[in-house]
């Protein structure tokens, strides 16, 4: 059975990794926009509140990266500290809680 | 003349022992296209008999005399000493990741453990009286099988692999490339039984590609390929229900 | 005897450590960066003192590392995914100095825009 969650889990981190990639690269490009002249909550929130396709990207990335971020977690987890399965498991699903909590409460504050 | 060939002699620090054991530094003399299997040689030979290691044809087929030499490792009838040391020190250690039997020799036995784990033992299908197996070998398959079928079994790839250091259940890439030959051998009859057994939590998913067996292979194989075919084909099987 | 092991010394390890060290890195930012954004809600006045402290040079640097970092991470787990889905081809250490290259390349835009 654990051997059908290792290529699950390596799946999501694929499939999340290949959701993630535009995203980052459209997030890169707008901090580097956004950075000139510098920085506002004005600013921001005038560039989050003026189209619904914002709210809805940074939704995805929450979701993606939460995952993305949980999986990899769990594996350096394992390789590199005594923690097995149950420890690293938790960990990593805490984790995934914590970014999709806090994620969608940034999400909210910026729509 | 090189700089390496100025050096009349050179030291050498051997390990000698067991997985406790100690550095014995010794004085050789410097030849022309010395081999590190010639160090080890002469070492035993004429400086101290009670020195362990092994070595079967020294001219590169057997893959016995592998050993970790400055820190790589390499089969040492193949590594000549002014590749590896232009200083005229070279360090001889036993392979990483193996247990150690005495000095240079180490226990191989979980390296083919692990091989019978990963299921990597081709599985016949009933004889077909009528004649030969048709293998096609410009097909894909047989392409896949062929890239990474010289596998002698000499170990380095497996000392050479952090995760086999990080993870001791880990199945390692010989093992791993050796079941890719058969999930692509048209003549194995449980190509997804090969898969179900490299797909558990210390198989092909541990790999993170970081080619440490590629990079010191000494047949230029490439396991790291292998195991991504794994992950590849291993996801498919799962989707369709076949693991 | 050098900081690195002689068989850890070929550019795809490098490439894993930074992939690696990027990520610990970002997961650890993460959670901090989503509380801070959080702190927009309403008319962002709490936000705006906290944008304030950013101003400072060394909040800065660490602003463009983390962009480094970022990049570094895509373009590095960009070339795994191409390693393990696309034919093999036994340049990785092209991709891996594109990767580097692309990372550096987005750390040097922010910073000049940063600054």
């Amino acid at each position: 059975m654990s051997g059908r969650l290792e290529i699950w889990l390596f799946v999501f981190q694929r499939l999340s990794a290949i959701v993630l990639a535009p995203l980052v690269l459209v997030h890169l490009v707008t901090m580097i926009y956004a950075v000139q002249g510098g920085l506002s909550a004005a600013e921001i929130l005038n560039r989050t509140q003026s189209n619904a396709i914002w709210p809805v990207l940074y939704g995805i990335f929450i979701v993606a990266v939460a995952i993305h971020g949980a999986i990899g977690l769990r594996t350096i987890l394992r390789e590199m500290t005594p923690l097995q399965d149950k420890g690293s498991g938790v960990i990593a699903v805490l984790f995934c809680a914590l970014v999709l909590i806090l994620g969608y409460r940034a999400v909210g504050a910026i729509a | 003349m090189t700089a390496a060939e100025t050096n009349k002699t050179l030291k050498v620090d051997i390990w000698r022992g067991g997985d406790d054991g100690y550095y014995q530094s010794f004085t050789v003399p410097h030849e022309k296209s010395q081999t590190i299997l010639d160090v080890v040689t002469y070492v035993q030979r004429k400086l101290d008999p009670t020195l362990s290691y092994r070595f079967s044809c020294r001219v590169g087929m057997c893959g016995s005399c592998a050993m970790t030499v400055n820190g790589s490792p390499r089969w040492t009838c193949r590594t000549h000493v002014d590749r590896v040391s232009g200083d005229g020190y070279i360090k001889i250690e036993p392979l990483r990741n193996f247990p150690r039997v005495k000095d240079l020799a180490v226990d191989m036995t979980v390296f083919f453990d692990k091989w019978r784990d990963a299921n990597a033992q081709f599985v016949p299908t009933e004889p077909d009286l009528d004649g030969f197996a048709q293998v096609d070998p410009n097909s894909s398959e047989r392409k896949e099988a062929s890239a990474a079928i010289e596998c002698i079994g000499c170990g380095i790839c497996y000392a050479a692999c952090d995760l086999v250091s990080w993870n001791p259940d880990y199945l390692g890439p010989a093992a791993l490339n050796r079941a890719w030959t058969l999930v692509n051998d048209v003549r194995d009859a449980d190509p997804n039984g090969h898969l179900k057994a490299v797909a558990g939590d210390a198989g092909c998913h541990a790999c993170h590609s970081q080619q440490g067996c590629t990079s010191h292979c000494p047949k230029s194989l490439s396991p790291t390929a292998s195991i991504a075919g794994l992950k590849r084909n291993s996801f498919v099987a799962l989707l369709k229900g076949k693991l | 005897m050098s900081v690195i092991a002689a068989h850890r010394n070929h550019p795809t390890y490098w490439a894993f450590l930074l992939h690696r060290i990027s990520g610990l890195a970002l997961v650890i930012f993460l959670p901090i960066h989503l509380y801070v954004l959080s702190m927009a809600v309403g008319d962002g006045a709490r936000l705006d003192a906290f944008l304030d402290w950013t101003q400072r040079p060394l909040v800065k640097l660490a602003e463009v590392v983390l962009v480094v970092l970022l990049a570094l991470h895509m373009a590095g787990g960009l070339r795994l995914l191409a390693v393990e889905f696309l034919p093999w081809r036994d340049s990785q250490k092209t991709l891996a100095a594109f990767a580097g290259a692309f990372a550096v390349g987005a750390g040097i835009l922010y910073f000049l825009n940063v600054v």
